[in-house]
């Protein structure tokens, strides 16, 4: 069993964590994850030049980590990684990493599938995007939160 | 008696900075009622919520929640990470 959350201020290689990860766990037959990163090209304000993470030190780790162990309580697990960046990003830099390992596919799909929902509606980070030299708040989109209404 | 208020996305440059001190109030209703009128409007809204030394209260719209002294109280708008 190997879960590994992490609140990153730092840019972080994604294919080495993962590589880390199932490195641990031979037994698992299937990995699953999912990158984010941040998009180049056209946002509402133009080409995205940079991405911002904030970060509310005494919420957002804890609410990870209850969300992992949600995650970990409601899929039969081999393990689990979350690791999420706070501060400044550049176009191809990598925002986001989930993977889950289980010995079956499904459970980890859905493990992974269940995590990013969650991450991306419920998590306490705010994000702003900064466009032809100025930064402008993004604000939730509706489709996240409806995406919350497929696990209830 | 001072209060730590802390302001999250589009509050903070609303409020013109990440946090200020400010003096001590004993309710959530009173912090905001000493703020300026457009950032009091703004951290009253439906989909805003608070947080107390960490703890998040619970729902919306605890405007009584009772501060003390020293209290750190976070203002938390609508979230978008990922």
């Amino acid at each position: 069993m190997t879960v590994r959350i992490q609140l990153l201020t730092e840019p972080f290689d994604a294919a080495d964590t993962l590589r880390t990860f199932t490195d641990a766990l031979p037994e698992a037959g299937g990995v699953v994850s999912f990158l984010g990163q941040v998009r180049a090209g056209g946002g509402p304000g133009g080409d995205v030049e940079a991405l911002e993470l904030r970060h509310y030190e005494p919420l957002t780790l804890p609410a990870m980590q209850a969300l992992g162990e949600r995650v970990m309580g409601r899929w039969t697990l081999d393990g689990l990684v979350i690791v999420h960046r706070s501060g400044t990003m550049l176009p191809g830099e990598p925002i986001v990493l989930v993977a889950a390992a289980a010995r079956h596919r499904r459970d980890a799909f859905a493990a992974a599938d269940f995590t990013m929902d969650h991450l991306k509606s419920e998590s306490w980070f705010w994000k702003r995007e900064k466009a032809a030299g100025a930064w402008r708040w993004i604000e939730p989109r509706e489709q996240d939160i409806e995406d919350l209404a497929r696990w209830l | 008696m001072a209060l730590q208020l802390v302001f999250l996305g589009r509050l903070e440059d609303l409020a013109g900075s990440g946090s200020r001190e400010v003096a001590f109030a004993p309710s959530l209703s009173a912090v905001i009622a000493a703020l300026e009128p457009q950032l009091a409007e703004a951290v009253s809204a439906p989909r805003i919520r608070y947080a107390v030394n960490g703890a998040l209260l619970p729902g919306q719209g605890h405007f009584e929640a009772d501060l003390r002294d020293g209290d750190e109280l976070a203002f938390l708008p609508p979230v978008s990470g990922g």
